[in-house]
């Protein structure tokens, strides 16, 4: 938690301590409020005293709650800004931790779990700095101040105030203890509920087709009850807490005035009126402490939650980026456009096994290298060593006649156009997608029209409103999947690789289009070197050298025709498409 | 931290909807309305018997009776009476407190948990047309989070509302019966502080839409962005997705301190508007007792008065937002059980039995959304234990059919009969019994395999299952297994696609129903287990009339009837034959995927 606040800027503490000192006068003038309270009411008893003492007293006591207020705004406003600055500075070091992130720290961590650090986890440490400032600190000076205020003023409303905050202190501890726990397993059961809700609603048809509907609730009925009765718990314990509050305040104005009564009549003449106005200011005293420590035990509550979501932040903000740039610029003259594989293994981190097992293989420039193979057989992994998402494990990945581990990040990145299996689009335009990461002023339009033709996109893409300035919704979400893996081959196409990438890339795609499609690559993009992952027979069967990959190893290199007639792994896939008759006309 | 969150559309419709739904626990929640006011009552009396208190022990002090100072003495019964008396009062109202609390927070889980059981069973009584423009995710979230909203938000304002209204009543009532010009003093004191606090609300409002606003900016960047790494990365795009970011979080930044700041105003002008009264019961007070007008009881009770009536302020601005929560959450749980329902059909006493296979289209036709027609006027009659194959490109539709002959949609036009009689004149379950069904995402679900295998079907004994799942080839596999028939399929047990596959045609041979519907589930399982899928379809559909979706055209030249499909409408049907002759769209389909682009 506290190896979060390092990232603290010095604007932030000068607040931070400016807003402490605010915090202290605030409790001073909280606590001075009963001082005055107390002189009103030594003057009302007190035969022959003046109203114009009482005004006096009166004034300074509004002057109290005014300066008090100041205070506090002057603390709301210093902690809001703190919280919010400090919350702008954990997004973004996060967001460029991110950035610099290869893919095997982005999945170690998942997506879905590095957004909500980003996110959700800082919107916790925002509201902690808020409640911290105002609250937190606060309280434990409100107690120990209020307490040394009235430890001289008699032992045995202390005593009383004691006793009250240890039956308050029993509750919280009793509720801490057998409340909180079920306050997890309510997570757990409510994801439980939704897992079965989920289930019902992806298996509709097959729900309905099997006329399981009654099963499917029985289901449901029994998560519902599991969930109904743990809340009921965690409801019940919680339902204690404000009567039980309510009850321990009023008991303790009323002790305190009836030991009042019994210490006044006791005691001597001269120190009665004494006794009565402290038994007066004891009781506001004794209200604030019990608040102060009612505050205290609520950080208790909140603090772990925040303790969390500080480790989470903290987990991606200390993680080291496997992946360093090197820094070549260019490649060796006469050798662009060469893609080589030498010898090379690949195991994910932590992982037993190797995806890839010793795999050579040489793509010449403009030439197109297809890789076949079951779901599993490591294809994917393979292509994602060219652009460095992953560094082999063994053996060397070179483009140009350079370890791709010399380039650095640009100029890598500019030999490459990179399509992956499922297309990703941005919120922005037509344009902006295609050219993505070029700035409007930079844009070719010319080039974007030539990519987009190219990609076979031009025919949707003009149906659209404002043709290429047509807005695209987060993450594509007015495009259909076969649309949005058009415009991300288009993207590869625009920035004029040396190199394509086809990570599965035309399997979203029908027949038809795939085929045309692939035409007009290849007479419009000459020279480029094509890799390319793909599922289907009649995708690759063109290619110039198809590597058959089972079990991340080569099994089989060659044109379809020669794996066709030699390699049985090749025959056995390529027969599961297409029937030997059907296969026969491909081999002429 | 999400500011005052959403509005219903329509507060008063669903607040009186949410208590119509109430009804069943309407005595309890009445009950328990009266126990909080009751409760309350006996904490505003509390007060006043203090302040007999106060007058009792201020009776000791030295007091000017006549310009001679004398001494007084203090009561101790009558102080001890009233202590005692308070006790009772207090405990009293403890309890009256607690059992309201306990009943509110039964009542409100009960409610919640009916709210997720009409849901839930909502959730299959809908066509499945709703689901064409409502995600799962939508419907998912009124499960959970709105259920919840409404809960939680019943339970804190219900109670709530009762004992502020009685506070606030009950505290102006006694502060008036001891004590008029203070009375006055303290309302005025309490008006100039809430003036100020409906100033600040009125001001935050428009930052927390601004709040609420950047946050979803932000998250919806970084979604897209963590998302599309590995695009970014190999695009280059670091420094413009950067940018952005830096743009969104500035606003973010400028946008929550302001939120925050306004909201954290709050909590402080009430406790001056607390104190602004307390000073000026004070003065006020303590020029009326040196009068002589009020005995100084007075300004004690009143010093706890003017706290129990601004407490009750704070906490209507509280209820109201909660209430408004409420609203819009039960609005959208009332919107979804409202949706319309399949057609009630226990009037249908006719059934289909024996049912030997034939299917008859005549003149179907059908439309997704009105004024759009996809399948028109299509008629084709196909034999008991023929195999009909739809095939076309992504997209095409393909699923409509299945989609009509299950009734899972109804039809616009025409009729589709099985053995002569048409679908729509008997039950949907009793149509659907008579399908066995495997789609192309292969779906298992949380529970055992003989559970899954069996799935809503009675009296299916081990014999069967197990003689299924010899006939997939999966029999073996599931004897290895630590529990065999009986282990969990959950997301920890990891089956792989073919096997996921090979266990829903297991299903549907156990169903054993005489028609078959295939979505040829091939294209995420490995080329070994692919042939075996392929062998357990096919031995599947022996003997029943199939309805297979290819997604592979050598898989259904020999089909009996081919139905060609594109952009939703059936283009061209026939048998394999037939098309290529006609050299169609169909011809070209099925050329294209073995020619090389020339």
């Amino acid at each position: 938690m506290f190896r979060l606040f390092k990232y603290m800027g010095r604007s932030e503490w000068l607040q931070a301590g400016v807003s402490l000192v605010f915090v202290v006068v605030q409790v001073w003038l909280d606590l001075k409020l009963p001082d005055y309270m107390s002189k009103i009411t030594t003057l009302v008893e007190t035969p022959g005293s003046e109203m114009i003492d009482v005004w006096k007293a009166g004034g300074q006591m509004l002057l109290c709650a005014l300066g008090s207020l100041v205070a506090t705004v002057l603390v709301a406003l210093f902690s809001s800004r703190i919280a919010a600055s400090f919350s702008q500075t954990l997004r973004s070091l996060q967001f460029k931790k991110v950035d610099s992130f290869s893919m095997e720290e982005i999945n170690r961590f998942s997506t879905a779990s590095l957004i909500t650090r980003s996110t959700n986890d800082v919107t916790q440490i925002q509201l902690l700095i808020v409640m911290g400032l105002q609250i937190i600190i606060k309280a434990p000076i409100t107690a120990v101040w209020a307490i040394v205020k009235i430890a001289g003023k008699g032992l045995d409303w202390t005593i009383a105030t004691g006793v009250a905050a240890a039956i308050l202190l029993v509750m919280f501890a009793v509720l801490l203890a057998l409340v909180v726990p079920k306050f997890r397993r309510v997570q757990t059961l409510t994801d439980n509920l939704s897992r079965v809700a989920l289930e019902n609603l992806t298996g509709l048809r097959v729900v309905r087709a099997y006329n399981a509907e009654g099963y499917q609730e029985g289901k449901f009925d029994d998560a519902n009850d599991d969930l109904t009765n743990t809340q009921l718990f965690t409801s019940r314990g919680m339902a204690i807490i404000f009567p039980t509050i309510s009850l321990v305040m009023n008991g303790l104005n009323l002790a305190i005035y009836w030991i009042g009564a019994a210490l006044i009549n006791s005691a001597g003449l001269a120190d009665r009126l004494t006794l009565f106005s402290n038994m007066v200011v004891f009781s506001s005293y004794a209200m604030q402490v019990i608040m102060a420590f009612m505050m205290v035990v609520m950080m208790f509550i909140l603090l772990p939650r925040a303790q969390v979501s500080a480790q989470r932040i903290n987990e991606v903000l200390d993680t080291e980026p496997t992946i360093i740039d090197g820094t070549a610029q260019s490649g060796k003259p006469g050798l662009e456009g060469t893609v080589r594989f030498d010898h090379v293994s690949f195991k994910y981190p932590d992982a037993a096994d190797y995806v890839l097992d010793d795999v050579s293989f040489t793509a010449k420039k403009g030439e197109t290298v297809a890789f076949i193979g079951s779901t599993g057989s490591g294809k994917s992994s393979l292509i994602n060593l060219v652009p460095r998402f992953y560094d082999a494990s063994k053996g060397s990945v070179s483009i140009d006649g350079i370890d791709v581990k010399d380039y650095s990040h640009d100029a890598l990145t500019k030999k490459i156009g990179y399509v992956p299996q499922k297309a990703v689009m941005f919120q922005g335009s037509v344009a902006s997608n295609v050219a993505f990461g070029q700035d409007a002023p930079q844009r070719s339009e010319t080039q974007i029209e030539n990519a987009v033709s190219i990609a076979q996109a031009e025919e949707f893409v003009s149906k659209m409103p404002d043709t290429y300035d047509a807005p695209i919704a987060q993450s594509g979400q007015n495009v259909s999947g076969g649309q949005k893996q058009r415009l991300s081959i288009a993207r590869a196409v625009y920035r004029k690789p040396e190199i394509y990438i086809f990570d599965d890339s035309f399997s979203a795609l029908d027949y038809k289009t795939d085929k045309v499609l692939r035409k007009a690559l290849k007479e419009q993009t000459q020279g480029v070197t094509s890799l390319i992952v793909a599922q289907r027979i009649g995708t690759i069967m063109d290619a110039d050298q198809i590597i058959v990959i089972d079990d991340g190893k080569v099994v089989g290199k060659g044109t379809h025709r020669e794996l066709l007639a030699s390699n049985d792994v090749y025959r056995q896939i390529a027969l599961s498409q297409l029937s030997a008759e059907e296969l026969e006309k491909t081999g002429k | 931290m999400t500011g005052s969150g959403e509005r219903a559309n329509d507060f008063g419709s669903a607040i009186s909807k949410l208590v119509k739904y109430m009804k069943r626990w309407m005595p309890a929640i009445v009950v328990s309305m009266v126990i909080a006011a009751i409760g309350t009552v006996l904490q505003i009396v509390g007060p006043d018997m203090l302040k007999d208190m106060t007058n009792e022990i201020s009776h000791g002090l030295p007091a000017l009776v006549k310009g001679q100072p004398i001494l007084g003495s203090i009561d101790m019964s009558a102080v001890v009476n009233i202590a005692w008396l308070l006790v009772f009062l207090y405990a009293g109202s403890f309890l009256l407190n607690m059992v309201q609390s306990q009943i509110m927070a039964v009542v409100t889980q009960r409610i919640s948990q009916k709210m997720r059981s009409d849901i839930s069973s909502k959730i299959n009584r809908l066509p499945l047309r709703y689901y064409d423009s409502n995600s799962n995710g939508d419907v998912l979230s009124r499960v959970t989070n709105d259920v919840d909203a409404v809960s939680q938000t019943l339970n804190q304002s219900l109670g709530t509302l009762i004992s502020a209204v009685t506070m606030f009543i009950g505290s102006l009532v006694m502060m008036f019966y001891n004590n008029w010009i203070m009375t006055l003093a303290a309302i005025a004191s309490v008006i100039v502080g809430f003036g100020l606090m409906l100033l600040i609300t009125s001001r935050s409002q428009k930052y927390f839409v601004a709040q609420q606003k950047d946050l979803g900016a932000i998250n919806g960047h970084v979604d897209e962005v963590y998302s599309g790494h590995n695009v970014v990365k190999a695009y280059n795009a670091s420094a413009q997705a950067s940018r952005i970011f830096e743009g969104i979080n500035e606003d973010l930044y400028s946008s929550a301190w302001k939120s925050q700041f306004l909201s954290g105003l709050m909590m402080p002008l009430m406790t001056f508007v607390g104190n602004l009264g307390y000073v000026v019961v004070c003065v006020v007070g303590a020029a009326l007792a040196m009068n002589g007008t009020i005995s100084f009881g007075v300004i004690v009770a009143f010093m706890m008065y003017i706290r129990l009536f601004t407490q009750p302020l704070s906490q209507f601005a509280q209820v109201f937002n909660n209430l408004q929560r409420t609203a819009a959450a039960s609005e959208r749980v009332f919107t979804f059980l409202a949706e319309p329902e399949l057609g009630d059909e226990s009037g249908k006493a006719r059934q289909l039995s024996d049912v030997r296979g034939a299917v008859e289209f005549e003149h179907v036709n059908f439309s997704y959304v009105p004024g759009k027609p996809v399948i028109k006027d299509f008629s084709a009659s196909v034999k008991a234990g023929q195999k009909v194959a739809i095939v076309g490109p992504t997209g095409a539709g393909k699923t409509t059919i299945v989609n009509l002959l299950m009734r899972f949609y109804d039809l616009n036009g025409g009729r589709i009969l099985l053995d002569g009689i048409p679908t729509d004149s008997v039950p949907r379950s009793n149509v659907h019994e008579q399908f066995g069904m495997v789609l192309q995402d292969a779906w298992i679900f949380d529970g055992t395999i003989r559970e899954n295998l069996a799935y809503s079907k009675k009296n299916v004994t081990d014999e069967q299952i197990e003689a299924a799942c010899k006939a997939v080839g999966l029999d073996y596999f599931i004897r290895t297994l630590p529990q065999g028939y009986d282990t969990v399929l959950d997301d920890r047990t990891t089956l792989s696609e073919g096997q996921k596959q090979l266990l829903t045609i297991a299903r549907a041979m156990i169903q054993d129903a005489p028609l078959l519907i295939l979505d040829e589930a091939t294209s995420s399982v490995d080329t070994r287990t692919e042939q075996l899928v392929q062998k357990a379809m096919d031995d599947l559909t022996v003997g029943r009339t199939s309805f297979v979706i290819a997604h592979r055209l050598s898989t259904i030249r020999d089909a009996d009837l081919i139905l060609v499909m594109k952009d939703g409408d059936i283009i061209e049907s026939g048998t394999h034959e037939d098309l290529l002759t006609r050299n169609g769209f169909y011809a070209d389909l099925y050329n294209s995927q073995f020619q090389t682009p020339a």
